[in-house]
């Protein structure tokens, strides 16, 4: 009798250790892939978080500024030397003499012409609009004495907030020793204090960091915006529902169509130097001004809006479409009661993420004058402005110690600005969204 | 054609009806589609009566569903497609330049396999129509046409308590009878029905059957269907196409028992299709 050995039973081929390698394999690589993704996505969080940081830790310190506590003499004699107690003549009045005589009074052992000049250095320009502002609302100040917090200058904001070193050299130092020991001395009897800056929310740009303000460039951003929804969102969408829904398909409609995708490609600047040649050389329309801005950012997000609602008309069910005509709709009334309602979120994303990206549009302003040093809020779209991003890239440039913490406060403004357009763009969406 | 006909009964029974010849609604002579340069619709010749129903039968890719659009112009959305021949609605030309395509739609209905009602409130679905042809004005009037179309449709008892909620909301035979309804809403005289059962179970199927049999006295209906048994249950005229041709037509009682053709008799058999 033969060794009689079991013959193998017909093995599958997706058992044995041979295919439960190839499973190990195959999943060995799913698992890689798994993790390729998650270091992708890690390092982006990374990036995100060190760039939010940067700027946070750069720009927060922006939102106080160093105040000194005076007890301030509201001299008649300096401020209404006539007695008429008309706002106009405050106006003339020698603020900084008001100033003055209160840090002297603080200090009465300082004599001498530089040394009163460093003692006046502490205090900003800014102190004096405070106090003619106050004795403009309240003339009855007059006379009297108040306690007082006057901002002072940057450079003293800067030493106070550690932005700018104290141990260092005096000669490499911005404020002097003396001006140290004045602080030092203010400080330790509680008259100075870091104080929450509304000027930042209420101004517009200035030469002295301690008194810009971001709101000339907010409310020229939202001129600008305005102008330019108002133009590229009716067109855009028009544009496209005529090249959707009416257009014949030929070589004429074709090449509009790849002229539309290149557009949206065409560098920024561009529509920069044809806005300058065009609406300000051609037309003559004024220099800086929203209008002209909003309607070169216009140009600028018509292709995308464009490309944007014809995805978004396309994407309705074409079973909607014949619903409407089989019931005898005209082919506007199909569009406009049924096609269009459903494709609106689509072009309402569309048109949000090309209004996002002309707020943060910096090259093409640059071009027709946006760029310009304008102090006051714009009063309407014709009045001279910047915008948020403009104001940045403008602080940025500034060689002063004291901008580079209001750069980065005016970075963030620019952000929740965005973050509200686009927790509108998706309320708009909730809102409008209809479900078949 | 002899006056009597024969109608077919659920059984399959085929018993003699005595039945004045009914007029021709929709006529076709020699009708050509083509598709760019696909001959999808070979001379048809058919005449369509009123107050019947006609099934078109054929394997898919006939041509029957092209000829179906024909009727109410839905092909002049397809760039591609032309449509030759003779075509006429009530002795009139349908693809005569004279005539309005919006008021042909108007008279000849139209619905669609898959339900697709407005993303709107049943009430506005069924109420568009009549607004947009301008037949009602008042509220009053929009309500009682609303709930006429409804009844006609089966499914006022259903939905009258929830009018204001969304159409798309209902099951999928609710939601192709509230199709039939909007059709009906606009005082059709033709009724073109796509494969309407063709996503739907056999409860809601029947449920469509028996209204499209209910409806034949008011309207002429056109049914496109895949379902031999359908076409049998809810048709007195049965038309066969094959490869874009229309092989024959007759009294579906005559064509499911005895067809003349025998691409006819193999399609109803199963042989093929």
């Amino acid at each position: 009798m033969t060794d009689m050995s079991v013959p193998a039973a017909p093995a599958s081929r997706h058992t044995g250790p041979e295919a439960r390698l190839r499973l190990e394999k195959r999943y060995a690589s799913e698992r890689r892939f798994e993790r390729y993704g998650m270091a992708a996505l890690s390092f982006a969080i990374a990036a995100l978080f060190l760039l939010l940081w940067t700027i946070l830790s750069n720009g927060a310190t922006a939102f106080f500024q160093t105040h000194i506590r005076l007890e301030v003499h509201f001299d008649p004699a300096t401020i209404d030397p006539d007695g008429k107690r008309d706002p106009a003549a405050f106006r003339q009045a020698n603020w900084a003499a008001v100033a003055r005589a209160a840090l002297q009074e603080k200090f009465p052992e300082v004599r001498g012409r530089l040394p009163l000049r460093q003692l006046d250095a502490l205090l900003s320009d800014g102190a004096q609009i405070e106090l003619l502002r106050m004795v403009s609302a309240d003339p009855g100040l007059l006379g009297q004495r108040r306690e007082v917090w006057l901002l002072t200058s940057s450079d003293v904001d800067m030493i106070q907030k550690g932005h700018s070193a104290r141990d260092v050299p005096e000669a490499s130092r911005r404020v002097n020793d003396a001006q140290l020991s004045w602080l030092d001395r203010l400080a330790a009897e509680g008259r100075l204090e870091k104080r929450f800056n509304t000027r930042f929310f209420t101004a517009a740009d200035s030469r002295q960091p301690e008194l810009v303000g971001v709101w000339g460039g907010v409310v020229g951003s939202f001129l600008t915006l305005g102008m330019t929804l108002l133009l590229a969102f009716p067109m855009g969408v028009a544009a496209a529902i005529y090249l959707e829904e009416y257009a014949p398909k030929n070589r004429f409609t074709d090449l509009i169509e790849v002229n539309i995708n290149n557009l949206a490609a065409v560098p920024s600047i561009v529509y920069g130097l044809l806005g300058l040649a065009v609406f300000l050389q051609f037309f003559g329309m004024p220099r800086s001004a929203p209008i002209v801005g909003g309607v070169v950012l216009a140009l600028m997000s018509l292709p995308i809006i464009i490309i944007a609602s014809r995805a978004a008309l396309r994407s309705v069910p074409p079973s909607i479409r014949e619903a409407a005509l089989g019931i005898g709709a005209s082919k506007m009334q199909a569009i406009f009661h049924h096609i269009l309602p459903l494709a609106m979120p689509g072009i309402m994303t569309g048109t949000i993420i090309a209004l996002a990206h002309a707020l943060g549009e910096t090259a093409p302003l640059l071009m027709i004058g946006m760029v310009a040093f304008v102090v006051d809020i714009p009063a309407g779209p014709l009045s001279p402005s910047t915008v948020l991003p403009v104001q940045i890239f403008m602080w940025a440039d500034n060689p002063e110690r004291g901008f580079v913490e209001k750069t980065s406060a005016a970075i963030m403004t620019l952000l929740v600005f965005l973050l509200l357009m686009n927790a509108a763009a998706i309320w708009l969406r909730k809102k409008f969204e209809r479900r078949w | 054609m002899d006056a009597t006909v024969t109608t077919q009964n659920v059984s399959g029974a085929t018993v003699p009806v005595p039945m004045p010849m009914p007029a021709s609604k929709v006529a076709a002579r020699g009708v050509n589609v083509h598709y760019g340069a696909k001959h999808a619709l070979k001379s048809v010749d058919i005449d369509i009566r009123e107050n019947q129903v006609t099934a078109f039968i054929g394997p898919s890719g006939c041509g029957k569903s092209t000829f179906l659009r024909c009727i109410n112009r839905m092909n002049d959305t397809i760039a591609s497609c032309r449509v030759t021949g003779d075509l006429r609605l009530d002795g009139q030309d349908i693809y005569d330049r004279s005539v309005d395509v919006v008021q042909l739609r108007a008279r000849v209905g139209m619905v669609f396999q898959k339900a697709n009602p407005f993303p709107k409130s049943i009430f506005e679905n069924v109420a568009y129509g009549p607004k947009i042809h301008g037949l009602a004005t008042k509220r009053s009037e929009f309500e009682e046409i609303v709930e006429k179309s409804l009844r006609g449709a089966g499914l006022w008892e259903e939905v009258k308590d929830r009018l204001d909620d969304p159409g798309t909301g209902l099951s999928g035979g609710q939601q192709q009878r509230l199709c039939i309804a909007r059709a009906i809403a606009v005082s059709p005289e033709v009724i073109l029905m796509d494969e309407p059962c063709s996503a739907l179970d056999p409860i809601a199927t029947a449920h469509v059957e028996e209204l499209i049999d209910g409806l034949k006295s008011d309207y002429t209906i056109v049914i496109v269907t895949h379902n031999m048994q359908q076409a049998a249950r809810v048709s007195q005229r049965t038309a066969f196409f094959h490869l874009g041709t229309l092989v024959e037509e007759d009294d579906t009682a005559k064509i499911f028992t005895n067809p003349r053709d025998e691409r006819t008799q193999g399609y109803i058999t199963g042989r093929y299709g």
